[in-house]
């Protein structure tokens, strides 16, 4: 591209034809209109999405707020709440993917309304969107705002580089959003296995979009789990020794570990299939002695290990609420980490259960089947543990309890279809069938999002201060689980009649009644999700009824219920000191829970920095330039980002400070409030009489 | 039990399969041959120890443990402090683990036995079948027979059929679920599969490796035939079909389904929707491994027919233009 080619394609390869109505306009047969309308109607919600919070900004005056309050914020607790905002934002789209996607396939016998190249859209982005822009921001935004606190922590290591990671996980989120409105996403799933997506057999602009969105979020990633597990390894209070910390900051510090090791081999991945793309490289071709087997090594050695570091925040989230809500100490504590570990460390010994049918000889598949077998072992103990936990209990069957029995049956059978795939003979028959596809929506509904979702109820109280509505949190959840159950139980007997994924049609009549099945499960959990809406709704109009400001609703067991509802942004007045595991229950059970110190000091937090959205602002300008070529808008962006790295590197004035007398002003003040609230026994825990101090009950503290 | 439950619907489906479909088989809980047979023995095998060990005492405890031990239960016993029982925590561990063992060793010895490249025991000495994928049909070359198809994989029931498979395109996935295991087809690769059919029928056989637009109309029907049915259908085919020459290569090897392949060459196709081609050189299938593992799109002259009078030999065509260029 020489500099003349830039001034003559200042827009690169942006033209009419990547609007969504545009084929329809120019080919108006019935398949592009439907579809036209489709795409254009999805674009419009994002547009129009945009608008409103736009203009929702302006009238009420917003943006400043917006900007000195959230965008530029380093506190852990904020960055941890919009993690989980866009968490949901995603969710949204993604899930209305999938219901596209089975209504398409409930009529697929003759042909459905779809087009392929819509279909395999829909299959690539609900797989992208679910893994890297639902599930990845959700464990992160709840890792952000609670694991500090469990740790007795006034933030994270490196606070601004929190949210630089932040604007790089938006920028990705963005793309992809953007790639709604303007031009196609890759159709190459959520993989990408090159070299269909290769620009000899892709050129446009789809697989682009999906490299750039996935190596900022997955740059984001890496750079969270740094800082994660740099946090765990040094800012413990003191006398919080590894084996004292809660169990969900033990899940915590594995999936940072896993994020640190795992998510760099993605990023060699798309970087290598870039080159390929844009200068003609031949590391994934046919030809030339590229091979695309290299990029299935690399893909699924980041690809297996990320399995769990979704999954190990999910059961360190059931391992607190279990203990919770069993009023009970958790049951084998050590037993627990050492599983956590465990799983850890196999996860990187498995990859290549991903392609046990590329050919490799019998021991190759026999030694890592078994591999993939022994994962077994740990997660079994898990579940052990959690039964055992609620064993000589007192169970409450609150919203979190429900989904977590839901969790704990259905990731049972879905283990049991994961071991039957760890066998390759049996592989042989059921890889890339919608058998696979219900397996690994077994784990990742019921053990992920569950799991996100019971974090979200069980600390929402903590981040505002009132409780979530129950009644409708109870509908959701069931939805969440009977629709889970119908919208993938057919699944895993469509798979084993040789129903292959990602068919957009098929030509077996015998196949309709169980895809109408899973298309009603599917609206099942689209209930579920408004009725998920529907209870924020309900429950901020009536949040002066629910409020909870001592800080501590469910008799909670660790540091993060010491605090009030919300917390101050430097978490505690004084840095706690640990004697044990579950501190929190211990000093509410030696009666020395609430106490003010002789002294406070003066606390020193980081000042607000631009770093994170302008960061996240480059990223994207570089993302969009580089999907469409716009070279001028590369090379911008670039030394934009270079400059802003240096300009930070000047910035000395960092930190300012919370003067001694104002902390000990809020905190003596909460203490009073505290000491007003009436302690409520678990009777009454969802009532509007818990303002979140609870009465001694024995809650048991291990000696 | 959901466990319980969804085994009954596997056997309430498995029998209907065979009775809605017309008499293609789908699937390799309804196998039909050695393979299919051995993999679902081996699927019962596993998911029966899981249902019994795995799956029973969680499905039989939670609910009990929930229950008995409810918060308004104050007749059971609390004992909020305890925390650790050497003797459950030996089973919680060695559970699962001698669970593991005993399923490794029915892993190992499974995975051996049905290895798809290992040759199927037989008196008989297996048929070779070269399969091409392309964009978006398969490719079945017979080169004893001299003989190839598209959208019909025949082969006489009770003899080994011994597979050699390539893409000349992107990656793909070669499945007949009611005969036995998938394996990948992949540019610049050769891999193997051994399969064999029982007895007479019709299986369902596809690729399961999303490829593009008309993925799901890459489908084909594997036949089985008695012995002489098969030798009458290969003098048929090398009686009725078209000379698998340059030109006609270069068709097969677009981007296109069979429908619209059969559309562009007229006349060619039976009237069971599908296409048979003779005078197949034994050279073709290497030639399009190396073709495409070299980035060429000619391939050499003695790797395709020449039986067509109409045509002058120097009429070699680009055989892919969009699959092997890079």
């Amino acid at each position: 591209m020489s500099i003349a080619g830039i001034f003559e394609h200042p827009l690169g390869r942006l033209g009419p034809d990547a609007l969504p109505f545009w084929q329809m306009l120019q080919h108006p047969t019935e398949g592009n209109i439907i579809n036209g309308c489709v795409a254009t109607g999805a674009a419009s919600m994002v547009v129009i999405g945009a608008l409103v919070m736009v203009v929702l900004l302006t009238r009420y005056r917003r943006w400043g707020v917006l900007w000195s309050d959230w965008l530029t914020s380093p506190d852990h607790k904020k960055i941890g709440i919009m993690y989980v905002a866009i968490a949901f934002v995603m969710l949204a789209r993604a899930l209305i993917e999938a219901v596209l996607m089975r209504a398409q396939q409930a009529f697929g016998l003759s042909g459905g309304f779809l087009s392929p190249d819509h279909f395999a859209q829909l299959f690539s982005t609900h797989g992208t969107i679910m893994i890297f822009f639902m599930a990845m921001p959700f464990l992160t935004g709840i890792i952000n705002y609670v694991m500090p606190m469990q740790i007795g922590a006034r933030d994270v290591s490196f606070p601004v580089l929190n949210s630089i990671s932040l604007g790089l996980t938006a920028a990705g989120a963005g793309l992809v959003m953007v790639s709604l409105v303007i031009g196609k996403f890759s159709t190459g799933g959520w993989f990408g296995y090159p070299p269909f997506t290769e620009a000899s057999f892709s050129p446009g602009v789809g697989p682009d979009y999906w490299i750039w969105s996935l190596t900022l979020a997955s740059l984001g990633s890496t750079l969270t789990g740094i800082n994660f597990a740099v946090t765990i390894y040094k800012e413990r209070a003191p006398g919080m020794t590894l084996m004292r910390m809660p169990l969900f900051t033990w899940t915590a510090l594995c999936t940072s570990i896993l994020m640190i090791f795992a998510m760099p081999p993605l990023t060699v991945a798309t970087a290598q299939l870039a080159l390929d793309r844009y200068l003609g490289f031949h590391y994934f071709t046919n030809a030339l002695g590229g091979n695309m087997m290299n990029f299935a090594n690399l893909f699924w050695l980041f690809g297996h290990p990320e399995v769990y570091i979704l999954i190990l925040p999910s059961f360190g989230v059931f391992s607190e609420v279990i203990s919770t809500f069993s009023g009970k100490v958790l049951y084998g504590y050590r037993s627990l980490v050492m599983a956590t570990m465990a799983i850890t460390v196999l996860s990187f010994t498995v990859w290549l259960h991903h392609f046990f049918t590329m050919g490799q000889n019998a021991n190759m598949n026999a030694a890592f089947g078994i591999a993939s077998m022994l994962i077994g072992v740990p997660t079994g103990v898990k579940i052990y543990d959690w039964m055992l936990t609620m064993f000589r209990g007192r169970v409450r069957f609150t919203v979190p309890m429900v989904y977590s029995f839901g969790f704990i049956l259905l990731f049972v059978l879905g283990g049991m279809s994961g071991i039957l795939l760890a066998n390759p003979s049996v592989d042989y028959q059921v890889h890339n069938t919608v058998f696979l596809v219900a397996h690994f929506h077994n784990m990742a509904v019921p053990g992920v999002l569950f799991g996100m979702l019971v974090a979200y109820h069980f600390w929402f109280p903590k981040a505002f201060g009132f409780r979530l509505d129950e009644r409708w949190g109870m509908v959701s959840a069931l939805c969440w689980i009977f629709g889970f159950m119908a919208a993938f139980f057919p699944l895993y007997v469509l798979g084993v009649m040789g129903l292959p994924r990602r068919t957009v049609a098929y030509s077996e009549a015998s196949y309709v009644p169980l895809e109408w099945v899973a298309f009603l499960g599917a609206l099942l959990i689209l209930v579920a999700l408004g009725s998920l809406l529907w209870q924020l709704r309900v429950s901020i109009r009536h949040r002066d009824e629910n409020r909870v400001a001592a800080g501590d609703p469910w008799n909670g067991r660790s540091l993060e219920w010491a605090t009030s509802a919300p917390p101050p942004e430097y978490n505690f007045a004084v840095i706690p000191s640990v004697e044990g595991r579950d501190a929190f229950a211990r000093a509410k059970e030696e009666g020395c829970a609430y106490q003010s110190p002789d002294t406070y000091r003066d606390i020193e937090l980081p000042r607000n920095s631009a770093m994170g959205p302008v960061t996240g602002a480059i990223g994207f300008a570089l993302g969009f330039g580089l999907v469409w070529h716009i070279w001028w808008l590369v090379i911008l962006s670039f030394l934009a980002a270079v400059t802003t790295l240096i300009v930070r590197g000047f910035a000395r004035d960092t930190t300012r400070v919370v003067p001694a007398d104002e902390v000990r002003r809020e905190h003596l003040r909460w203490i009073a409030a505290v000491n007003a609230t009436t302690a409520v026994s678990r009777v009454d825990e969802c009532r509007p009489v818990n303002d979140g101090r609870a009465r001694y009950e024995a809650i048991g503290v291990a000696p | 039990m959901i466990s319980a439950g969804r085994w009954l619907v596997l056997s309430a489906v498995v029998p209907m399969l065979a009775a809605c479909t017309g008499n293609l088989h789908l699937s390799f809980l309804d196998p039909q041959g050695p393979v299919a047979a051995a993999q679902r023995w081996h699927f019962f095998e596993v998911l029966g120890i899981m249902a019994v060990l795995v799956a029973g005492p969680i499905f039989l405890l939670l609910p009990f443990f929930a229950w008995r031990y409810r918060y308004g239960n104050k007749a059971s016993r609390y004992a909020p402090r305890w925390e650790f029982s050497r003797l459950l925590e030996i089973m919680a561990w060695s559970g699962p683990i001698v669970i593991v063992v005993v399923l490794s060793f029915i892993l190992w010895r499974d995975t051996h036995r049905l290895d798809p490249y290992k040759p199927l025991a037989s008196d008989q000495t297996p048929l070779r079948v070269q399969v091409i994928g392309y964009d978006w049909k398969w490719l079945f070359i017979y080169p004893d027979q001299g003989i190839a198809s598209i959208g019909m994989l025949a082969m006489p029931a009770g003899r080994p059929v011994s597979m050699q498979i390539t893409s000349a395109t992107v990656m793909q996935s070669l499945f007949i679920p009611a005969l036995g295991s998938q394996i990948y087809a992949m540019g610049g690769m050769v891999t193997r599969l051994n399969l064999e059919a029982d007895r007479p029928g019709r299986f369902l056989g596809e690729n399961t490796m999303y490829n593009g637009n008309g993925f799901h109309q890459q489908h084909f029907t594997a036949a089985g035939m008695t012995p002489d049915d098969f030798s009458a259908w290969v003098q048929n085919v090398r009686a009725h079909g078209t000379p698998l020459d340059a030109r006609t290569l270069q068709l097969v090897a677009g981007r296109s389904t069979r429908a619209a392949l059969i559309d562009a060459l007229p006349g060619k196709a039976t009237h069971d929707g599908n296409l048979y081609f003779t005078h197949v050189s034994e050279a073709l299938f290497p030639a399009v491994v190396q073709a495409t593992l070299d980035g060429r799109a000619q391939l050499p002259r003695s790797a395709l027919a020449h039986a067509d009078p109409d045509r002058p030999r120097s009429a070699d065509a680009p055989h892919s233009a969009s699959a092997s260029t890079p």
